[in-house]
């Protein structure tokens, strides 16, 4: 039987970094593997440039999912990048998870510039997990009491 | 406002394709700011080109986005093309909607509109975007080449030709590599020693060249052009500019019973050794794990022969920091350990040899002086089974590599081929999954083996070796006649795979160049920058990149010669002009900044400030050196207050994007 | 206490070690005290006060006053010495120029708890050292056990060392096994549903006075990036309540490991909105995922968000070890 519901189409934003995440994102694109167009992807240059303000922002702007993508930890093009990302977002999403906002929303992945298939499954995976979740409402509507 | 021009390239079909590249055009002009959009076959054409420029000039452009390809692949294409007409480089911007849009989008009503608002994202960006121009970094003119195997010797000895210094760091007491383990060379038959030993002596000899052997890189800073290396010198407890080596203390010292690496650990040397007669340099070193003398103060015996009075105990290890404007990775490889391989009886029968050990058993400088001798009896071995892709072309589970190791089916015939010569009554089998031959003689070389000296190649894996009675029991299929074989052999040669050299991961983290999930390097590009580095000034040589053979690793040493000669002849370097930038009006001073930077880009000083009422207060500022800055953005998200912004990748051009993406 | 403090300071202001006194002088009602400076005896004589209500954090202020001519004579409590002690780390304050006398305390009294107690018409609270003596408009007298109307900042005080002092009035105290984490861990055991709807309940409330910025020790930029036009995030009245979720996580995130838990954000928000307890997340999680960490309690350890380890957790764990689903 066809639901007329119609079909949710999620925002995503997927923050890269243009060494390892970016190039693996590429290299999923030679490859043609495919995942879901309601991936965006936006160039860093570093995991660390991602400031949490940035994802912030996306969820204000109607983003559904949020996700960092960076190099394997040890393997920053900057050395220590990813270090300190790997710190913020984790106390990021904590306090997140403390205000009551679905932790599937946010992830971090690192995906190497060999890894195209990794990053096409780790966006599979997200779309699928933002799908489930449904649209983001929670944190737009956490100042505003029923 | 901006005056932005959009251009959507076709790239032929493969965005074109999926995409409808007009109905983008032609959307995206009614973006505000946006004054030109059109589409065209290949933007990276010169005509192309020229379109990109003729519309910069005819319509007073301060912005272009080019909705094409990576950035990865064209972005520096156009922004040239941008500056050729004056406009500023930076003012440029690509949406990539080849890689991230057309090739992984198979429906074209959801890839346009996701062109669209990648397009947007770009003109979002763009609006916000600034002339940037780049700064100069001087260069230092010498490059440091890490491993001293043919790969490193060649490399180094093309850069000291064209006249820059070069350093060779070598973690073993002499340069040569595995080339000078190996005997004949495929598909020649020359000796490896009689082409590799002249280019070692050239190397030692050549003034521009220094080698510290037997030493290891402890720490990487700077960057293109200026690198800071610290090398580790190993204690060898032989002063290496005294020692003539003569050898007498390698047959003099007591202790005898230590493994040689050189000979796979299937003879012994001394505590104290020279690796091999030809070693460069040829001084002797003393293996600290072994010598009575450095474990119990008991003995001393070398330092009584020694007429040049070289030995010194109390030697430790020093460290070395140079400068240097380019370095060259040439770690090279190893065979696997077969451990894990017991099926084969690797490690119950001597007579299971690796094809490197084999190579030191036929070689007149290994263990049985060239004579082929099988290890546990020391008797001629009369049947001989080689069992190719060893730990290659294994998909999945941790026992293997995933690829090929590319070598092992050529010196598998030459070993199977100079076994018959040498010993015609020998029967040789080898046992394949495919023979790959492609190379200048390969195919050719390979056919002798089968056809003029009878080795008898079968398609199919060995399943179990079991030693008994003094023989090796070979269990194996013939999938080709589709049946079981039983041979009884008298010994059993594996081609292992090989990997890269275990150093290669941490140095790889010092270098801060990417590596494969094999843990090969990997390059700018695959295909049109293939012995480059992602990471700027660190180029690559040999098999730390992929197996290759020697013919291919010379080439290709040669060619990241050619590369950091390109480099090291400019005296400087344009720098990257998006780098990190301190707001002094915000500035704190609180140090988050200096904190979270790798480079050390970051000082601070004490700046007066204009306040209100004519007062002046005096504040700690930070501010950042562009030369030194890489642009990471660190210290973006340190800094509270938002002072500290990166050009090009400002917060406000990276809110613009999601704006953009999220509306 | 009081007497003894003001006896020091004239000294230290007649005999010229300090230019002015930064302390406490008493507002608009008796248990409403504001911080002050004095910069003569007969300024001090006249309005300087101590007692259980003097509560500001008063360390933020040299920010602007260690930078004046001379050298002010500042009374930090141990919750005080260590926001100051974070402000050296940053290089905020100039030690050289501030005497700090460092008080000992055993707690500050919350005027709110004793007007919720049932008492109206409040004229006066005097602090008799373990007794609150309240006085009403209507000449009633009551005497009030002090520990009974603590703060709740005070009742899970962390430490009650001051960190930094030239001199101590009153004996120092130690640093203390606090309970400051139980109402974080209670609401980590709430569903996400109920955390949703604790904190929509308490986030609602805010009207976006930037009290709570504006008094913290750790909020002393130049400028806000909430009030800079060029952060991409200035939002001085807010457009829509987004913004105000983004400012409060914002904030947290902002003083993150630099956040001293001195509790002023909570104390002075007109709404009672818990804010410490955002911080005290970061805080608890910092501890516990990157080792103990304590902002201010010297001036050498990095702080958590500008430190790594190669092996520092995954952001995954907050699967883990977040709160219940």
């Amino acid at each position: 039987m066809q639901i007329e519901k119609k079909e949710f189409k999620p925002t995503i934003v997927a923050f890269c970094c243009n060494w390892c995440s970016y190039a693996g994102a590429d290299l999923a694109g030679t490859n043609r593997l495919n995942y879901p167009a309601d991936v965006k992807i936006i160039r860093v240059p570093c995991s660390c440039r991602v400031n949490p303000m940035f994802i912030l922002r996306a969820f204000q702007r109607g983003a559904d999912g949020v996700i960092l993508c960076g190099c394997h930890p040890g393997d920053c093009h900057y050395t220590t990048g990813n270090y300190y990302a790997r710190r913020r977002m984790t106390l990021l999403f904590s306090m997140l998870d403390f205000l009551g906002i679905e932790r599937g929303r946010t992830r971090v992945e690192w995906v190497s510039a060999a890894e195209g298939a990794k990053f096409a499954q780790t966006m599979n995976e997200f779309v699928e997990t933002i799908i489930s979740l449904g649209e983001n409402k929670r944190l737009e509507d956490l100042r505003c009491k029923k | 406002m901006q005056k932005i021009g959009v251009f959507v390239c076709w790239c032929g079909s493969n965005i074109a394709g999926t995409v409808d590249v007009h109905a983008v055009a032609e959307t995206l002009k009614k973006e505000p700011g946006v004054v030109f959009s059109t589409d065209y076959q290949y933007m990276c054409s010169e005509a192309g080109q020229n379109l990109i420029k003729d519309s910069i000039k005819e319509y007073g452009l301060t912005g272009v986005v080019i909705c094409s390809c990576s950035p990865r692949m064209h972005e520096n294409t156009f922004r040239k093309a941008a500056q050729s007409v004056g406009l500023n480089p930076y003012m440029v911007e690509v949406a990539n909607i080849r890689e991230q849009c057309s090739w992984i989008h198979k429906d074209m009503a959801t890839a346009t509109e996701k062109a669209v608002i990648l397009g947007r994202a770009a003109i979002a960006k763009v609006h916000l975007n600034a002339p940037l121009t780049a700064g100069e970094s001087p260069v230092v003119k010498r490059a440091l080449v890490i491993g001293g195997g043919i790969a490193g010797i060649q490399t180094a000895l093309d850069i000291a030709e064209a006249g820059f210094e070069v350093d060779i760091v070598e973690k073993s007491p002499t340069i040569g590599g595995k080339m000078a383990q190996i005997d004949k060379t495929f598909p020649t038959l020359d000796c490896a020693a009689c082409i590799l030993t002249p280019k070692m002596v050239e190397a030692a000899q050549q003034e521009k060249i220094k080698i510290y052997s037997y030493s290891e890189v402890d720490e990487v800073k700077g960057f293109v052009g200026n690198f800071s290396v610290k090398i580790r010198r190993k204690a060898r407890y032989v002063n290496e500019d005294i020692c003539t080596g003569c050898g007498v203390c390698t047959e003099k010292c007591p202790q005898k019973k230590v493994p040689n690496e050189f000979n796979l650990g299937m003879d012994n040397r001394r505590a104290i050794y020279i690796p091999f007669a030809q070693a460069v340099p040829k001084v002797a070193t003393i293996d600290p794990n072994y010598c009575t003398m450095l474990k119990t103060g008991k003995c001393g015996v070398c330092s009584k022969v020694c007429t040049a009075k070289a030995i010194d105990y109390t030697q430790k290890d020093e460290f070395v920091e140079a400068q240097y404007g380019a370095i060259v990775v040439a770690t090279g490889f190893n065979p696997i350990s077969l451990e894990k391989y017991d099926e084969f009886a690797y490690s119950q029968s001597p007579d299971v040899v690796t094809s490197l050990e084999y190579e030191r058993l036929m070689n007149a400088a290994g263990p049985t002086s060239g004579t082929l001798l099988r290890p546990s009896d020391l008797t001629h071995p009369k049947t001989i089974v080689f069992v190719q892709c060893v730990g290659s072309r294994c998909d999945g589970g941790d026992k293997g590599k995933p690829y090929c190791s590319k070598v092992c089916c050529m010196y598998t015939a030459k070993h199977a081929m100079l076994t018959r010569e040498k010993y015609p009554d020998t029967d040789v089998y080898v046992f394949y999954i495919d023979v790959r031959t492609p190379g200048k003689n390969f195919d050719e070389f390979y056919r002798r083996a089968v056809e003029d000296y009878g080795v008898h190649y079968i398609k199919g894996m060995v399943g179990k070796v079991v030693p008994q009675d003094g023989k090796l029991k070979v269990q194996a299929s013939d999938l080709l006649s589709n049946e079981q074989l039983h041979i009884d052999a008298d010994m059993v040669v594996l081609a292992a795979a090989i990997e890269p050299d275990k150093t290669a991961r941490p140095l790889a983290t010092m270098l801060t160049a990417s590596m494969d999930t094999n843990d090969f390097f990997t390059e700018a590009h695959p295909k049109l920058r293939p012995v480059e580095s992602p990471t700027a000034g660190v180029f690559l040589s040999g098999m730390c990149q992929g197996p290759k053979d020697i013919p291919e690793t010379v080439s290709q040493a040669s060619a990241a010669a050619a590369k950091v000669i390109g480099l090291l002849a400019k005296d400087k370097l344009t720098c990257n002009p998006c780098v990190a930038h301190s707001d002094e009006q915000l500035c704190n001073g609180c140090s988050s900044c200096e904190k979270v930077c790798p480079y050390g880009a970051i000082t601070y000083q004490d700046k007066e400030f204009r306040m209100p009422n004519r007062t002046v207060a005096v504040r700690r500022v930070a501010s950042v050196n562009p030369a030194v800055c890489q642009g990471c953005g660190a210290c973006t998200v340190a800094c509270p207050s938002g002072a500290m912004d990166l050009n090009g990748f400002s917060n406000r051009q990276i809110m613009a994007e999601v704006d953009a993406i999220c509306k | 206490m009081q007497e003894m403090m003001k006896k020091r300071a004239l000294q230290l202001l007649q005999d010229g070690t300090v230019e002015r006194v930064l302390a406490w002088k008493t507002g608009e009602f008796s248990y409403d005290i504001t911080p002050a400076v004095f910069e003569s005896a007969e300024e001090i004589e006249k309005d300087f006060v101590y007692d259980a209500f003097c509560a500001a954090n008063l360390s933020k202020y040299l920010v602007a006053l260690s930078k004046k001519e001379g050298k002010t004579l500042a009374f930090l409590k141990p919750c005080d010495s260590y926001s100051f002690q974070q402000l050296m780390k940053e290089h905020r304050v100039d030690r050289d120029n501030v005497y700090i006398i460092g008080i000992a305390c055993d707690g500050k009294a919350d005027a709110d708890k004793i007007k919720d107690s049932g008492i109206k018409g409040i004229k006066n609270i005097a602090d008799n050292g373990d007794k609150l003596v309240v006085e009403t408009i209507y000449s009633e007298s009551t005497e009030l056990d002090k520990k009974d109307f603590l703060a709740e900042r005070c009742l899970n005080c962390k430490s009650r060392k001051v960190v930094i002092y030239d001199e101590m009035i009153g004996e120092n105290g130690e640093v203390l096994d606090s309970n400051r984490f139980d109402m974080v861990e209670k609401i980590e055991a709430m569903t996400s549903e109920e955390r949703f709807e604790f904190w929509q309940n308490e986030l609602s409330r805010c009207i976006r006075c930037n009290a709570c910025r504006n008094v913290c020790p750790a909020c002393t930029c130049e400028k806000c990036v909430f009030d800079n036009d060029a952060s991409g995030i200035a939002n001085k009245a807010a457009a829509n309540s987004f913004e105000e979720n983004m400012f409060h996580i914002i904030r947290a995130f902002h003083v993150a490991g630099r956040c001293t838990d001195c509790g002023e954000c909570s104390r002075v928000c007109p709404q009672h909105i818990p804010l410490h307890l955002l911080n005290r997340k970061f805080i608890k999680d910092m501890n516990e995922f990157y080792g103990e960490y304590q902002a201010g309690e010297d001036l050498e350890t990095r702080p958590p968000l500008v430190n790594f380890t190669m092996d520092d957790v995954e952001p995954s764990i907050v699967n883990e070890k977040g709160g219940k689903e």
